[in-house]
């Protein structure tokens, strides 16, 4: 049974704009997947279908086996986490309780120690436990983002969506949070999808990478080695590049834009 | 250098996965922020009562303010001395009718405005801003100067504003339902359906008489007299059931606030819940105002009070307000009947005159925001 499988999904607006034209692909492993591609050629939208948070025009959206829209939205919230690029919180509360929020669908009506030791741990992963009691309002962007990606964590799902994770984030956390995520899908089994732009991070740390082009097609699905290439840049960036090895994985230099 | 970055996603993976975690100093920090939470409440809660047991003895009729609380006992307990009759008569008659009122009007508007200001995703936000006010202002004006009233009776007035109040929210989620429930188009459309309210109010007072016109200005200030049991056993039930169905989506509140995708995939329905929560504090916030008139303010400031105390945890927050409200209320009663005694100033105003000031004070008084829009 696949974990993810979409088929022939064609997905837009209400304003009749198609953004995804017929995407297949099956993701059968715990994998660390990036989808990379253009700005607006419909990455975040992609994440989006597969959470359930966009119902497709056509096609369907199956995880492990079942039509994502079969599937109670409690019941999904236990099996995939979304994390989006910004967060919206709007009340401020500690740190510690706006992670909790992560825990609605597996917490009773009073906050557990095991749920209190979830966060805790989530917090440790993404090393912001020292922030624990602090007023999520008083931090930076980049923090917000780890509380973000805490939360996601703290739902213990199968599968953990992540809207441009390290978009935010200082060249040590964007390496940290791209490693953790990759060794995640290693040991724990969690299926990883991240949008991302940043090309060397997908080549060095995805198991797996989707290009998707213009018009929300995909280009090419694999493994990075063989997807992240001249050709690819070219043909989907307008970009020059020189690709260069970096320890078996391709680090792209960018050159300048085509046109 | 590489082994060394290894070693650290290892340990942090580790960790993740790890049973066993130190979280002691955690959970009794956290034990240590719930029991401040309470006491705030049980506080608010302990003022109301207090200024319940002080509203019973103001009139002209001197009754000490710890009997007060003696006659209320003895009449509960069906055992009222022959010495007490006449206070029991007074207090059980008279006063109690009006505190009971306050205190329910405070603890709904209170609540009402924490959970509008959640789902509206706006700190401006109470139970008036969707057009509540104007459409109670709009049944009652048309009551009091034209005789339209859909009931006959004593409570003509109250059923058109109960009844009125509720007709913008139905327009906020017909509205909803074809545009979608977001904040700001349930905002609009509750902006929209209050401007036609106020005009057609402002017509029928150009055109009314002068002894109608003072009596649609008394009833939009908001007032608790003349309250009587039948009203308090009405507001009870809307109010307690109102609010134990709003405690009881507090949580789903919470996550409401991470925005409407993030509720969605932590497990809420951010359009359903914000249609069933607004459908609630409509029925709470009219069932109080069509009683009272337009109490104003009390839907705004006792969130954002409770909110700079205890933080924004709708578990707390929602019994925070309603304790807050509560003891506002009670509170402004007995300043506006004591003020410029024997003369009685409308609770409404009061509520202001205490409350702006105090909530003036109290911002200017913060180190940290309450909110944060995103």
């Amino acid at each position: 049974m696949s974990i993810i499988s979409l088929d022939n999904v064609v997905c837009g607006y209400g304003d009749g704009r198609t953004v995804l034209e017929d995407i297949s692909f099956q993701i059968d492993k715990p994998e660390y997947v990036c989808i990379i591609g253009p700005n607006g050629v419909g990455k975040s939208t992609l994440i989006r279908v597969v959470d359930g948070l966009i119902k497709p025009k056509s096609g369907t959206v199956s995880v492990f086996g079942r039509s994502v829209e079969e599937y109670d939205l409690r019941d999904l919230s236990k099996i995939i986490g979304y994390v989006p690029v910004i967060s919206s919180d709007f009340n401020v509360m500690s740190v510690l309780d706006t992670v909790l929020i992560g825990r609605y669908s597996r917490q009773k009506w009073r906050t557990s120690k095991e749920d209190i030791a979830v966060a805790v741990k989530a917090l440790k992963a993404m090393e912001i436990e020292d922030l624990a009691e602090r007023n999520f309002n008083e931090l930076s962007a980049g923090q917000h983002q780890k509380v973000s990606i805490a939360r996601g964590l703290v739902q213990e799902p199968k599968i953990l969506m992540l809207d441009e994770p390290t978009a935010n984030l200082d060249i040590r956390h964007q390496i940290y949070v791209s490693a953790f995520l990759r060794r995640l899908s290693d040991k724990a089994g969690m299926t990883c999808f991240t949008v991302s732009h940043d090309l060397n991070l997908a080549a060095k740390y995805a198991t797996k990478v989707i290009v998707l082009q213009k018009p929300g097609k995909i280009y090419a699905i694999g493994d990075p080695n063989d997807v992240i290439n001249k050709q690819m840049i070219h043909d989907v960036y307008n970009v020059d590049s020189e690709i260069v090895d970096d320890h078996g994985t391709p680090h792209v230099i960018l050159q300048g834009v085509l046109r | 250098m590489l082994e060394t970055s290894e070693k650290i996603i290892d340990d942090a993976v580790d960790a993740w996965m790890a049973d066993d975690v130190r979280i002691e100093e955690t959970v009794t920090n956290y034990h240590k922020n719930t029991v401040k939470k309470i006491t705030f409440i049980v506080l608010c809660l302990i003022v109301a009562l207090l200024a319940a047991g002080y509203a019973m003895t103001v009139g002209d009729y001197q009754v000490g303010f710890w009997h007060t609380y003696e006659v209320v006992f003895e009449h509960l307990m069906g055992n009222v001395p022959e010495a007490d009759e006449t206070a029991d008569y007074l207090i059980w008659g008279w006063r109690l009718p009006r505190i009971c009122t306050g205190i329910l009007a405070g603890a709904g508007l209170g609540a009402a405005g924490a959970v509008m200001q959640s789902i509206l995703r706006n700190p401006l936000a109470d139970p008036y801003t969707t057009g509540i006010s104007s459409g109670a202002g709009f049944g009652a004006t048309i009551a009091i100067a034209l005789g339209f009233t859909v009931a006959n009776g004593a409570y003509g007035i109250v059923t058109n504003a109960f009844i009125f109040a509720l007709i913008p929210t139905a327009v906020i989620i017909v509205v909803s339902k074809m545009k979608g429930a977001s904040p700001t188009t349930m905002i609009m459309a509750g902006i929209a359906v209050m401007y036609i309210f106020n005009a057609c109010t402002t017509m029928i007072k150009l055109w009314a008489d002068p002894d109608k016109l003072s009596a649609i200005f008394a009833w939009q200030v908001g007032s608790i007299d003349g309250a009587t049991w039948v009203q308090v056993y009405f507001m009870a039930g809307v109010v307690i059931v109102g609010y134990f169905i709003l405690q009881l989506m507090s949580r789903k509140l919470n996550v409401l606030s991470t925005g409407d995708e993030s509720s969605r995939s932590i497990g809420v329905n951010a359009n359903s819940l914000r249609i069933v929560c607004m459908l609630i504090v409509s029925l709470l916030a009219a069932g109080v105002v069509s009683f009272t008139g337009l109490i104003g303010f009390i839907g705004l400031v006792s969130p954002h009070i409770s909110r700079l105390v205890i933080g924004s945890d709708n578990r707390f927050l929602i019994p925070a307000s309603a304790a807050f409200g509560a003891a506002l209320l009670t509170i402004a009663d007995v300043v506006g009947r004591t003020v410029i005694a024997p003369a009685v100033i409308q609770v409404g105003v009061i509520t202001a005159f205490i409350g702006g000031p105090m909530f003036l004070y109290l911002i200017l008084k913060q180190k940290k925001e309450a909110w944060r829009c995103p």
